[in-house]
């Protein structure tokens, strides 16, 4: 039979862990707002972008040669994994960590691989692994901005440009909804060569200034970082929608156990009752019998 | 005000964090890559790269100025967009 005390103190302790997950959700939640506000704001940045550069290289014929687009044999590879600082959200980092390790394993292996680790869960998972490190970007997190996300962008751009490495290649999980993630591994640089969707492009015969070559070598790049904070801000909002569903399935999880323990407090103490009162009664029928 | 309308544009200047921006303006000038322009109204379609320097426009309000850390200005049917890395002040 369970002690009454025993029960009563695991009652109060799964309760009070219910309260701190219930409050991590809520936090997981404002945040979750606040991370996909960010993403909103950005949206009209990149479309514009993205169509100001589509209508603008639409019209050279034969794109010009850009740095970032330069081809090479694979050799140097620079992964960049982003995980988030904490834990208790799920697969969440464990996801993008095994979604790295796989692909170091089949498609870099034996090549010269570096990694910058992004996110205080990548940067301990990847100091256990014998590689060289970059760890200057690891806690960007902490103060998620343009600004701060253009440096690491930068640093990989120029290490490219370089020729330190030959691919950067991102694992990020990609924000689909609250619910779902889905971890990306997407190829930084070289830039994949896209087709541009001319259907769309308008049709606006634009002055150019200084000229067209200009205008694509300074957008380029700026398109990259966009790339680049695109998947730093993806990353920050499914934390904390991953975050907030874990800690969701957690509070009801304690909430089915509270239920199961009090249903063995209250056995307990009923058969406990039940007890003292037979001993009670067969006390009182000893003491009339022995008359 | 009356006078005002005829020459409004609608301008817009964002960066990847904010708006930093939006409303109508009659005039605004730019610090171009190869030297400062102006635009007014009905202004040719235009996409110029920016250098760093100070955007200077007219609101109803009065005159406004940002200085932004390059980036590029389209101007299209009377519709300014700039879109710069950072905006300084």
């Amino acid at each position: 039979m369970a002690n009454l005390k025993e029960v009563k103190e695991r009652i109060n302790s799964v309760s009070s862990t219910q309260q701190i997950t219930r409050a991590m959700k809520m936090v997981a939640a404002a945040k979750l707002r606040k991370a996909q506000e960010k993403i909103i704001q950005m949206r009209p940045y990149s479309q514009k972008l993205t169509a100001i550069l589509n209508s603008i290289s639409s019209g050279t014929e034969g794109s010009t040669d850009i740095v970032y687009a330069q081809e090479r044999a694979a050799e140097r590879i620079l992964i960049v994994p982003i995980t988030s600082d904490k834990g208790l959200c799920g697969a969440f980092n464990s996801n993008v960590l095994k979604a790295a390790t796989y692909v170091l394993e089949t498609k870099y292996l034996g090549k010269q691989v570096t990694a910058m680790p992004i996110g205080k869960k990548a940067l301990d998972f990847f100091r256990k692994q014998e590689m060289p490190l970059v760890t200057d970007f690891a806690f960007l997190f902490q103060d998620v901005s343009f600004d701060n996300v253009k440096m690491a962008a930068e640093y990989a751009m120029g290490a490219f440009e370089k020729g330190d490495y030959d691919k950067v290649v991102l694992v990020y999980n990609e924000f689909k909804n609250v619910a779902t993630q889905f971890v990306q591994v997407e190829q930084f640089l070289p830039i994949e060569k896209k087709e541009i969707d001319s259907s769309n492009t308008s049709q606006v015969d634009y002055i150019v200034e200084p000229s067209r070559e200009y205008i694509i070598e300074e957008l380029v790049p700026n398109s990259l970082k966009i790339q680049f904070y695109k998947a730093i801000l993806d990353s920050n909002a499914s934390e904390h929608g991953a975050r907030m569903t874990a800690m969701d399935k957690a509070t009801e999880n304690a909430n089915d156990l509270l239920k199961e323990l009090k249903l063995v407090y209250n056995r307990t103490r009923q058969a406990a009752i039940t007890n003292e009162i037979l001993e009670i009664v067969a006390g009182a029928e000893a003491l009339s019998s022995s008359k | 005000m009356h006078r005002f309308s005829r020459y409004i544009m609608h301008l817009e200047i964002i960066t990847p964090d904010k708006k930093v921006f939006v409303g109508e303006v009659s005039e605004a000038s730019f610090p171009g890559a190869d030297g400062s322009f102006q635009v007014l109204k009905n202004h040719a379609p235009l996409v110029s790269a920016l250098a760093k320097g100070p955007i200077s426009f007219t609101t109803t309000l009065g005159k406004q100025s940002f200085v932004v850390d390059g980036g590029v200005v389209e101007v299209n049917d009377n519709k300014i967009m700039v879109l710069a890395e950072k905006v300084l002040a």
